[in-house]
């Protein structure tokens, strides 16, 4: 803001805005329809029609409207200005991801302190275990309250296997993804492309993992979203973290296209910075998983 | 400096595009914040006409318009209508027009986002308004969705309505993230943060507590989601869950969500109540402190809506004692307010009018606010008309009445026209009546012992409900009379307006010409 | 058109005319009739005084600026702003006040969850839409128990306008929570499907009936007489039809009550064992069908709008355990409640019976009792 050398881009107007609500809107609305027709036994089909038209346009929408803010990055249109707006746009949105995930930790360390003990006869409303004979609190929960409804799992995945393995990788590919970004600031883009495809090899390798886990949990142990609270809380929390590691290899890919393209340089190249601000995000969120879900 | 001029000239020295794609393909903040204002008035009227529903069965005991369930029906949309259909709207789209018009900046930091933001919201309440015809009905268990009612329980329609509220978040937490870019990035040179006008303010705030609450209502509908459709158990015990769990992460957004509903009124009072006083605001720095000290304790006092569950008792002590504290930094804004008035130059046109109504009966709010903090107190109050007339006091004088007075404040630099003064005034004192006669006696019911989301009620409580009814038609019938004004203003009938129409009015926003030209600071002003 | 505005001059007329007879205008909470609900009362009416004290210097001060400090009366505006001194002591004087408020209202809240020693325990359940009282025994021995429904017992012709309502007009249930006075009831109170929330105001409790969990609450009345209250947590469709009444009645006449609906609990615990015939089930069955099931499935079975017909469709005339399924465990999504938990074994057999052998549907076949309770049980 100090010197006014250049002008704050304001975009003409733009078509991306209202075909993305208009795909957002048909996604939705399908998925939507698709389970409620699924829980009513009806036939579905109308509404994967919906949702696939729905999807094939946020694609569409992605790609143009990401594509035309490259276009204008790379035609030099964005000022220094510009660039703070998106480091602002892009760290509130990874506070907001963080307050996501927030409520899910939140529900686990409730059902743990207080539900689940007060069912079982202890605490404040320990009263309530009168309504469940036979029930005993612990944790990991294997047995609920009523295993009618709810079968409890056989076992839990524990912290010492796969999940310190996967630990391993993604505090490493956190790792490599800084060295990438150090290695891009010094335009050392060989050593970039190096480290950057090192990242996303850890990731994919944690990811096949997690797959590996879960038919695991799902196959031997009966360890389900059906199996009481500590399957929701545990698939909830490791799921949505799969999903955005899956989100953030995908950009970390769309980074490794870019700079194979020749985008970005030593002092402007804020969409891998954001792309990395991401990928230490998922990181810390699995911090939080390991020792919340699966150690304690 | 000339390549400010210069880069602009290729890019938008000219106005509007014509037509349909002028709205929807605009980039422009003022574009925007229009269609977020217009928007929010239809669902206020539509919102409005479901209370109207709800106010003609309660006319009198007995069922005789509607059955129970599309009572339900109309309770539970007519708040989330309000909520996130009229109010939060309302605020985003006074954002849109004026956060740039007062820091300086040329639009919002985030163009095309902010196109994105509003129009998401048509599409969310195209989904939540057509569950109304589905096949078993709308949402029926009240704005506040208490699982396993709107679980288990629920209408099919309601996996709809889970999505329509992560539509509404989305749209939420992108307008909120570009407010909070706008007013850190581009503000004008020299203005400080402790310069920024105090709407601006209640704003920055505002938008910190909609990024930080609207992903958690997203988490908890999430959960219902995963409840209904696919076997969880958080809200069940059967599993080792609990529907508590819900209460607890609903209102952790809920609480902060009333505020959200506030802070910008905030800041609209306290850039009228100056303007018509022709005196400074008394105590800028300690309105600001207040403002976060009360976004803060947002945070940490969200059980007391929840004082009949059955917390701990350690837990109901302490958000009684944390929900009390809140008075203190309310009473330092109202006390603030009081003292900018006094000795005062005064005159009393509709935005003052609507100030002055907000600061008393917002005050009366805060008062039943407190009595229900009162723990012990509120297991007679809780969930009684009680409740009903105090959440109406803090939203309706509260967040609507800010509304209207901003929107009169600065119609005259939207439109470049005067609206109707005697129009206006009618507007005010036809809805101040009406909104007193609909609301106050609603506290005699509570402490009488009504329960609130009744469609029929014991013989004692007959009078007050047919004179609250009379008062709620009234107030309903009156906002037609605010459209015509508006309509009438901005088809330019009426005296024009002055770059300043207001003279004790003061901001960057009367700098600029009325109506405000289509781009304004493309050069950043200087602040001193 | 002309009958219209008749009826609706009618209407008007009725209103003005029954307007005083209905007229209480109450303005203020009760002080209701325990130690407890006193002392809220108590607390409730500090604060408003505090409030409107507040009040009246704040608002004085302000319409004392509205009236003298206008430009119409030519006063020119002064210009002072921010002031330390003055913001401090607006922030610590009603801090103060609010530790003042909190001293007393800390010592109610105490007070209210301490739910020990009580002589009397009754678990309450909240069902869709009514309340279920189970009178434990402290001692623990369960023959001692007994339980039963409490009902809405104002009918639909009231609430539907064809007939005058009478006084307690939603507030009157068919069987009332019978409490001794002068002693200390404890309440455990939970919920069987959604939340509901047990409330009298006059003895200050309001509590959440939560599915799956159970709170505990107390009270002790010294007064006997009726006491009524109503569901304030909204669960669903009857919200508003499931009143509260409690009878505070002098101990022996509460022991002689309990005494009778042991005894009534023996004999209903008998009527599961007995050998019953087919026609002693359907003249049961009939009885409780015209307080159960009448009100959706019409009084001679033909159903109505969303609710179906009971004659001769293949749910009452064909698979005996898909009606039983039904009627016990009821249809999820559906308004159909499950009564297992509701009706007792005979009534449970009679009703099944009753239907299949009503209006035309002439099986002949019977369920009894003790095939319920095994059903129930497997």
């Amino acid at each position: 803001m100090a010197n006014n050398q250049q002008t704050y881009y304001v975009p003409e107007q733009s078509k991306w805005p209202i075909v993305a609500t208009v795909g957002m809107l048909l996604t939705l609305y399908g998925v939507a329809s698709i389970m409620v027709s699924g829980s009513q036994g009806e036939s579905a089909q109308g509404a994967w029609i919906i949702f696939s038209i729905g999807s094939l346009v946020m694609v569409y929408m992605l790609f143009g409207w990401f594509g035309s803010v490259i276009r204008e990055s790379r035609a030099g249109l964005y000022s220094d200005q510009m660039d703070r707006s998106f480091r602002w746009g892009m760290a509130w949105f990874i506070f907001s991801e963080v307050m996501f995930f927030a409520a899910f930790f939140g529900a686990l360390f409730y059902a743990r302190v207080f539900a689940v003990p007060w069912l079982g006869g202890e605490g404040d409303k320990g009263a309530s275990a009168m309504l469940w004979e036979g029930f005993q609190a612990t944790w990991p929960l294997i047995n609920n309250p009523d295993p009618e409804a709810y079968p409890a799992p056989e076992g839990v995945i524990g912290a010492w296997g796969l999940p310190l393995v996967n630990t391993i990788l993604l505090v490493t590919s956190s790792f490599t993804v800084t060295v990438a970004h150090h290695a891009l600031k010094e335009n050392n883009r060989k050593k970039v492309k190096i480290w950057l495809a090192a990242t996303i090899v850890l990731a994919l390798v944690f990811l096949g993992l997690q797959a590996e886990e879960y038919v695991h949990a799902y196959q031997d142990l009966n360890l389900t979203l059906q199996s009481g609270i500590y399957g929701s809380t545990f698939f909830m929390l490791t799921g949505f973290h799969g999903a955005h590691v899956i989100l953030g290899t995908l950009i970390l890919i769309v980074m490794f296209i870019r700079i194979q393209k020749g985008h970005f340089t030593g002092d402007n190249h804020f969409g891998f910075e954001a792309a990395s601000w991401y990928w230490h995000f998922v990181d810390v969120v699995w911090l939080g998983l390991f020792v919340f879900v699966y150690v304690i | 400096m000339s390549a400010v001029a210069d880069t602009h000239a290729q890019d938008h020295h000219h106005g509007p595009a014509k037509g349909i794609t002028r709205w929807l393909l605009t980039t422009n903040h003022k574009d925007i914040g229009t269609m977020y204002l217009i928007f929010s008035f239809t669902m206020f009227l539509l919102g409005g006409s479901m209370a109207m529903v709800i106010r003609a069965e309660l006319f009198q005991p007995g069922l005789q318009i509607v059955q129970p369930e599309f009572f339900n029906q109309m309770t539970t949309m007519h708040g989330l209508i309000m909520v996130f259909g009229a109010v939060m709207p309302a605020f985003v789209g006074l954002a849109n027009w004026m956060l740039p018009l007062m820091v300086g900046a040329p639009d919002m930091a985030l163009p095309r986002m902010n196109n994105w933001s509003f129009w998401l919201l048509p599409a969310a309440f195209l989904m939540l308004v057509s569950t109304l015809f589905m096949e078993g009905g709308a949402p029926n268990f009240g704005w506040t969705f208490y699982a396993p009612l709107s679980t288990t329980y629920g209408p099919p329609s309601t996996t709809f309505f889970i999505f329509a509220v992560h539509i509404m978040g989305i749209s939420s937490i992108m307008g909120a993230i570009n407010v909070i870019a706008t007013i850190l990035n581009l503000r004008a040179p020299g203005m400080t943060l402790m310069k920024m006008p105090m709407f601006v303010w209640t704003w920055l705030i505002t938008a910190f507590l909609l990024i930080a609450v609207m992903p958690v209502l997203a988490g908890v509908v999430t959960m219902m989601l995963m409840d209904i459709n696919f076997g969880t158990s958080f809200f069940d015990a059967a599993g080792g869950g609990d529907p508590v769990l819900f209460q607890h992460v609903f209102w952790f957004f809920g609480h902060p969500e009333v505020y959200i509903m506030i802070l910008p009124a905030f800041g609209v009072v306290s850039h009228i109540i100056p303007a018509f006083a022709r005196k400074p605001l008394f105590g800028y720095a300690s309105m600001v402190y207040a403002v976060g000290a009360i976004a803060l304790l947002s945070f940490v006092v969200w059980a007391h809506h929840m004082f009949t569950v059955g917390i701990p008792i350690f837990g109901q002590l302490f958000f009684m004692y944390a929900t009390m504290l809140i008075a203190v930094p309310t009473g330092v804004k109202v006390f603030n307010w009081v003292a900018t008035m006094f000795r005062g130059s005064m005159t009393f046109e509709t935005p003052m009018l609507f100030s002055v109504a907000f600061v008393i009966l917002f005050t009366i709010g805060g008062f039943s606010g407190l009595m229900l903090a009162i723990a012990p107190a509120d297991f007679q109050y809780h969930d009684t008309y009680f409740v009903v007339a105090h959440f109406h006091y803090v939203l309706v004088p509260g967040a609507i009445f800010g509304i209207f007075a901003a929107a009169y404040y600065w119609l005259p630099k939207w439109t470049g026209t005067m609206y109707d003064e005697t129009l206006g005034k009618t507007h005010f004192w036809l809805s101040f009546v009406g909104m007193n006669l609909a609301f106050f006696p609603m506290h005699f019911l509570g402490l009488a012992g009504m329960p609130r989301r009744i469609p029929d009620y014991a013989l004692q409580f007959a009078d007050f409900n047919m004179v609250s009814s009379i008062g709620a038609f009234m107030f309903g019938a009156t906002q037609l009379l605010f459209l015509f004004i508006v309509v009438k203003c901005a088809r330019g009938n009426g005296e024009k307006a002055s770059a300043k129409p207001w003279d004790g009015a003061e901001g960057l926003e009367w700098t600029v010409p009325s109506p405000a030209p289509y781009h304004t600071f493309e050069t950043p002003p200087e602040v001193k | 058109m002309h009958v219209h505005v008749k009826r609706a001059g009618a209407l008007v007329a009725g209103l003005l005319l029954s307007a005083p007879a209905l007229a209480e205008w109450t303005l203020n909470m009760s002080p209701g009739v325990t130690e407890t609900s006193n002392q809220v009362y108590g607390l409730h009416m500090t604060i408003l005084w505090i409030c409107v004290a507040i009040g009246v210097v704040v608002f004085g001060v302000m319409f004392w600026s509205i009236f003298a400090h206008r430009k119409s009366k030519g006063h020119k505006p002064a210009n002072f702003h921010e002031n330390t001194v003055v913001e401090i002591l607006w922030t610590i004087i009603p801090f103060a006040i609010l530790v003042i408020m909190a001293i007393p209202a800390t010592a109610t809240l105490v007070d209210m969850y301490d739910s020990e020693e009580a002589e009397v325990e009754i678990k309450v359940t909240g069902y869709q839409w009514r309340w279920q009282y189970e009178y434990l025994d402290m001692q623990g021995n369960e023959d001692n128990e007994f339980g039963y429904f409490s009902n809405l017992a104002t009918s639909r012709d009231e609430i539907n306008n064809r007939m005058n309502k009478n006084e307690n007009y939603l507030l009157d249930v068919d069987n009332p929570m019978v409490v001794p006075v002068g002693k200390r009831v404890r309440l455990l109170i939970t919920a069987n499907d959604v939340i509901h929330s047990w409330w009298v105001p006059a003895f200050s409790i309001k509590k959440d009936a939560i599915p799956g969990f159970i709170n505990k609450v107390w009270f002790q009345v010294d007064e006997p007489g009726t006491y009524r209250g109503q569901c304030t947590e909204l669960c669903g469709k009857d919200h508003g039809f499931m009143p509260v009444v409690v009878e505070a009645v002098p101990e022996e006449e509460y022991n002689q009550w309990a005494a009778n609906q042991r005894e009534a609990a023996e004999k209903e615990r008998q009527l599961t064992e007995k050998d019953w015939t087919l026609d002693e089930l359907v003249e049961r069955g009939e009885g409780v069908y015209a307080s159960y099931c009448a009100a959706c499935h019409g009084d001679d079975g033909s159903g109505g709008g969303a609710f179906p017909s009971l004659r001769g469709t293949s749910v009452v005339t064909e698979d005996m355990d898909a009606h039983l399924d039904i009627v016990v465990n009821g249809v999820s999504g559906t308004a159909m409640q499950a009564f297992g938990g509701q009706l007792s074994e005979a009534d449970l057999a009679a009703v099944i019976t009753y239907e299949r052998n009503a209006w035309g549907n002439n099986t002949e076949e019977m369920v009894t009792p003790k095939e319920i309770f095994d059903y129930k049980n497997q």
